[in-house]
């Protein structure tokens, strides 16, 4: 069955790089895998959209992803502004980074999750990387909510794309939020 | 053993590029094109590429420096797409009436205005007099293959002309898929070393290229192109063939998508194949009797397969992102030449589609079916239908 993620983000956060580095990692584990942005003209700060679409088979469709099975948010303040739930499936689950609680989010979402995915990883970026870009520390938390693909994948993913010091910062980062991750059934 | 990696579509043409061993590219950036000559300048500054890199101040030039290194008699290449193309659009006859076989790689984009930057195939579609071969890409894959393939049938003695191979802007160039970059050896077999058959600049034999053609002789070099352009459709099927063998992987003119018991045929390029693919299923699965067809090669314009796929459907719809404005698509322009005169053809419906990146979705292609579906039970249709159109805001 194929799997289509999309990531909520803001221009500068990384969702496309988080998009790439999830197909990346699954390509990793023998699966076929596409990623791609939401073709906008990209500005720091704007909302971002970025898919990933995994499967067993090749990969044939081209469209945007409008029901996915998983929604990651990375910026919580999109919440208030973006239907994240839009078209989400039936058992579908949503990942936010944030600081609130379940409730709290919940209360914000349009539509309500099978499941639901909490991770501050606002403050583990911010720990281990110095700065408030969230995107590999996200994906520790999708490897923990969806078994889509291993943690180690993810960090191995992580550094092919980052190379040196600061792919190991950026696979800590994943591997923290993946230890951190609260997963509730709804 | 080829190696497996993920990665844009702008980055296996940079692949496509180096294992081709070109010695001369020559770019002016352009969105979504820019990450080729990036990627490529990468791979000569690594030093893992030996070319000569040109930067120059716009399209115009970078086409032109293509046109000299090519007519000094090396292999050359450059990317660009939209605006890009169209200020190359002089230099492109150029090329071709020079018979120089350069390689162009175009992220497929919309022409201004109003201004974007998104998929459609207007660019290249609009270069289609020129005397440039069209290849178009479904994947990232293709996209590869497809620049080895071009520079193969371009530099054919029996052809000599330049090729453009087109990928979709953002839908391929941006997207990251699995990609086999073959082994350089392999290549290096598969093209082998550059040796001009064309004209070129050889300081023992001195001669003037692109000289004046007085109107004694000028008709019969276009003729000459024209035959080139002819003999191109044979070097491209050699070439497909020679391709499979030492890669792995088939190409066709046209490929065929469960069309053998199909009522409704839906034809596209590029990108809109692979949707199409998982769209037919999903209605085969509906019992509806529909197939697909992926045209790879535009130019030269694959009649005979045009016209065998023809035979097999009872409405032929053609899905083009381009529009020649007073006619229709150009794509459906040109499959009326190739029906015209055949006494048994489809109903022929053209649909306008996903202009500037306007994603094309389930929801348009059932409107695309339900069209035909009419058209097939012998009501009357339009024959140029815009699809996906916002009549709210019109």
């Amino acid at each position: 069955m194929m799997i289509e993620i999309r990531f909520h983000g803001r221009g500068g956060q990384g969702a496309v790089t988080a998009a790439n580095i999830l197909a990346e990692g699954a390509f990793l584990e023998g699966k076929y895998v596409q990623a791609f942005p939401f073709f906008g003209v990209e500005r720091r700060g704007a909302p971002v959209t970025a898919f990933t679409r995994i499967d067993e088979k090749p990969i044939r469709i081209k469209t945007q992803i409008y029901e996915p099975d998983v929604v990651v948010v990375l910026d919580p303040s999109l919440l208030d502004t973006v239907d994240v739930t839009a078209g989400l499936k039936e058992g579908g689950m949503v990942i936010v980074n944030t600081e609130k609680t379940k409730e709290e989010v919940l209360e914000k979402l349009k539509k309500k999750p099978a499941k639901l995915t909490l991770v501050d990883a606002t403050t583990i970026a911010l720990e281990i990387l110095g700065l408030p870009i969230t995107n590999t520390s996200i994906l520790g938390a999708v490897a923990k909510a969806t078994g889509i693909v291993k943690i180690e994948s993810v960090e191995e993913a992580i550094k092919e794309t980052f190379s040196g010091e600061l792919g190991e910062k950026n696979a800590k980062a994943a591997r923290e939020a993946f230890e951190k991750t609260v997963v509730y059934e709804l | 053993m080829p190696m497996r990696k993920v990665m844009k579509c702008n980055e296996a043409a940079a692949w496509a590029a180096k294992l081709a061993k070109p010695k001369v590219v020559a770019a002016f950036p352009i969105t979504p094109s820019t990450l080729v000559p990036e990627k490529i300048s990468e791979f000569i500054a690594d030093g893992e590429m030996d070319a000569e890199f040109i930067k120059v101040e716009s399209e115009h030039s970078a086409i032109s420096a293509c046109v000299g290194a090519s007519a000094a008699g090396v292999r050359a290449f450059t990317a660009t797409a939209s605006q890009g193309l169209a200020l190359m659009h002089e230099v492109l006859f150029i090329a071709a009436g020079m018979r120089l076989p350069i390689v162009i790689a175009i992220g497929n984009r919309s022409l201004s205005a109003p201004i974007n930057i998104w998929n459609d195939w207007q660019d290249s579609i609009s270069e289609r007099d020129t005397g440039w071969m069209q290849f178009y890409a479904e994947n990232n894959q293709e996209a590869l293959d497809l620049i080895l393939i071009a520079f193969k049938v371009a530099e054919n003695e029996r052809v000599l002309l330049p090729a453009m191979v087109g990928f979709d802007a953002f839908i391929l160039t941006h997207t990251v898929e699995p990609v086999e970059i073959p082994d350089q050896e392999v290549v290096d077999e598969f093209l082998g070393e550059y040796v001009p058959k064309h004209a070129y600049l050889d300081p023992a034999k001195p001669i003037t290229q692109g000289a004046l053609g007085f109107p004694a002789h000028y008709m019969e070099v276009r003729y000459t192109v024209w035959e080139a352009m002819e003999n191109a459709r044979q070097v491209i099927e050699e070439v497909f063939d020679e391709f499979e063998k030492k890669f792995g992987r088939r190409y066709y003119m046209i490929e065929e998508y469960k069309t053998d018991d199909a009522e409704i045929i839906l034809l596209t390029m590029g990108s809109l194949a692979g949707t199409l693919k998982d769209f037919v299923d999903k209605k085969r699965e509906e019992g509806v009797k529909i197939g697909a067809a992926k045209m790879t090669v535009y130019r030269p314009f694959p009649i005979e397969e045009f016209r065998a796929l023809a035979k097999k459907a009872k409405v032929l719809a053609i899905l083009e992102k381009d529009i020649s404005f007073g006619i229709s698509g150009a794509v459906f322009a040109d499959a009326g030449r190739v029906l015209v005169n055949e006494k048994e053809k489809p109903i022929l419906l053209d649909f306008i589609i996903g202009l500037g990146g306007r994603d094309v979705t389930f929801e348009n292609l059932e409107e695309v079916v339900e069209i035909s579906k009419k058209a097939l039970v012998g009501e009357k249709v339009e024959e140029v239908n815009w699809i996906g159109l916002r009549k709210e805001i019109l």
